[in-house]
């Protein structure tokens, strides 16, 4: 779906080969060419270190799932991906972080463009008090699309499967939609535009069991056409829905860093740390 | 907790739902005697002509209609002055200009402007727009006068609306690829609107009502055509023509000035009106 010209720097393929060794177990089989690219991310609110040293690959075409204790850092590092932490001050980030090879930090990268090719999904469902035709349309009109715009709501809202529950009523406001409603109504939202990764925090905290498996099932489609990185607290949901998962915790700085990363598979029935045994079981956090 | 505790915060709330209610019961009382005061004394002069004619020596023959004009067209001109400028002040200052010790000082200055007394704003009309400006004893002068004594209020209702829509909703358009203007345009402001609105209506309804700096100003007391250039005409406004009759001492113009006041209550009951219609209109859809 998303056509787009490979870009190819030399500092990226420096960041690929100089991968620590966590970045390139993960960068297994199918991930050769990852997606997302992480090297060394820190990541500090004013004085205090949130996140430390995180390397990591998010695999194209893939679920990749970030789990861990609350408080762990996983928001800060899916917010920086897409550079919505810019809109916090006292922010820091440090390392790098390479989207289809080129660094989102870099001066040359636009913001804007980045993050209409990066989408994300908010914890809690968010639409605007607009009709759930224009939510939909929103990105499409912020891009100055005038055509079209009619079969790509409805295009976005099959995808998210939401149309047939909506279909009748594209005037009434999102608002007026159940949780879990609202939620995938963001989801077409945000594939209106056509991204090519959708960041995900906790997506599903704020909905129930239902609607939760629903999102789930969704995000199995749209693997499809999209790169999806989750954040969830929800060791089922890791298990059911993710291919890789990448466990993070925090030190006694309170600053996350990962623990292990891998096939989700393999982290959750035979873990190489102790830490992530305890955690993926249960036992803390 | 002994019961003893128990029994005297019970008490303690008893006695302050009492006190809560003994200040409504004062101010609606106070307000319904004021109303049927007004209705009794001069409600029986306010018939057609009363509308359609000019202020007269003879109290029978005497009307509203220039000053209601005037009030008219000064409110008007106020609306669309305040507007456009009190919310992009509130854009700016609310999304644009950050938090830094520059922007701190601006909030204050702004919030005691609001609190500066109206005549001092007819003291600086009457230097700036009347005398320096040349503007003369204009319906404009009066209404950029006005739009200066209201911006503050106007200024610090549209941040309040614009800081009551949750971070969320700037987070959505944000990530959808919004530049920070789109994000503004296209979810704060619309988001924003109902509160934008019911503020400026509620300020301009104060405008209606002031007396103090448009007599500084030059609002005439005894105008007996209609202004129709605000540019070059002299005008009066509701409240200044209260004022005149008022002050006379026949039985009469009491009379009429209770009328005029019975008016200018209508017309200011109209426009909260408008703010409430509005408010609830716009916010059906909004419910966070
Ligand atoms: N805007 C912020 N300002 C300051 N500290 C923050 C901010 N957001 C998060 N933090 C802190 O950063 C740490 C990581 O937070 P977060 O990324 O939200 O964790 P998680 O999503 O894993 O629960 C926490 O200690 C949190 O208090
Ligand atoms: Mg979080």
């Amino acid at each position: 779906m998303n056509e787009r010209e490979p870009v190819t720097k030399p500092s990226v393929s420096q960041i690929g080969a100089s991968a620590p060794s966590g970045a390139t177990e993960a960068t297994s089989a199918s991930s050769k060419n990852p997606a997302l690219l992480l090297e060394n991310v820190s990541c500090w609110y004013g004085g205090f270190r949130a996140v430390r040293e995180v390397s990591l690959a998010i695999p194209r075409n893939k679920v990749t799932a970030l789990i861990g204790p609350s408080g762990c850092g996983k928001s800060t590092l899916l917010r920086s991906i897409n550079r919505m932490n810019d809109l916090v001050p006292g922010f820091r980030m440090e390392g790098e972080i390479a989207f289809e090879g080129t660094s989102v930090h870099a001066r040359a990268t636009d913001v804007i463009d980045l993050r209409r090719r990066v989408g994300m999904v908010f914890q809690k469902p968010n639409p605007f008090p607009k009709s759930i035709f224009e939510n939909v349309a929103f990105g499409l009109r912020l891009l100055g699309e005038t055509t079209g715009i009619d079969a790509l709501v409805e295009e976005s809202l099959r995808a998210a499967a939401l149309w047939d529950e909506v279909k009748d009523k594209l005037d009434q406001p999102g608002l007026s939609l159940s949780g879990g409603q609202q939620q995938r109504l963001c989801i077409a939202r945000a594939i209106a535009i056509r991204p090519e990764v959708i960041l995900m925090d906790e997506p599903c905290s704020a909905l129930d069991p239902k609607s939760t498996l629903q999102i789930e099932e969704l995000m199995r489609k749209l693997i499809r056409d999209y790169t999806i990185v989750i954040v969830t607290h929800n060791m089922q949901q890791a298990a059911r829905a993710s291919d890789y998962t990448v466990f993070l915790t925090m030190g006694d700085d309170r600053a996350g860093y990962v623990v292990e990363q891998g096939e989700t598979g393999k982290i959750f029935t035979a873990p190489q740390q102790q830490l992530t045994a305890d955690y993926v079981s249960g036992r803390f956090g | 907790m002994s019961s003893q505790t128990t029994t005297r915060r019970k008490v303690a709330n008893a006695l302050f739902g009492l006190l809560a209610f003994l200040a409504i019961f004062a101010s609606l009382v106070t307000l319904v005697a004021l109303l049927i005061d007004v209705v009794a004394r001069g409600g029986s002069s306010v018939d057609l002509q009363f509308f359609t004619s000019a202020p007269s020596r003879i109290p029978a023959k005497a009307g509203i209609l220039p000053a209601l004009v005037g009030t008219l067209w000064v409110t008007t001109l106020v609306a669309i002055m305040t507007f456009p400028i009190g919310v992009a002040a509130a854009i700016y200052l609310e999304e644009y200009a950050g938090r830094g010790r520059w922007s701190r000082l601006l909030r204050i200055n702004i919030s005691n402007l609001a609190g500066v007394p109206s005549i001092v704003y007819g003291i600086f009309g009457l230097a700036l727009f009347v005398r320096l400006l040349g503007l003369g004893r204009t319906v404009f002068a009066a209404a950029l006068t006005l739009s200066l004594l209201i911006l503050p209020v106007v200024i610090i209702s549209s941040m309040e609306a614009i800081r009551a829509v949750p971070p969320s909703q700037r987070e959505a358009a944000y990530a959808l690829g919004a530049t920070r203007w789109q994000m503004v345009r296209r979810a704060l402001l619309p988001a924003a609107a109902p509160g934008i609105l019911t503020g400026i209506v509620l300020a301009v309804g104060r405008a209606v009502g002031e007396t103090a700096p448009l007599i500084l100003i030059g609002a005439v007391t005894f105008v007996t055509f209609v202004p129709v250039n605000p540019f070059e005409d002299k005008y009066t406004v509701l409240p200044i023509q209260i004022f005149n009759w008022a002050g006379r001492p026949q039985a009469a113009f009491q009379e009429i000035s209770a009328a005029a006041i019975l008016v200018l209550l209508v017309l200011m009951f109209l426009l909260n009106l408008v703010a409430v219609i509005l408010r609830a209109r716009l916010s059906r859809t909004i419910q966070w």
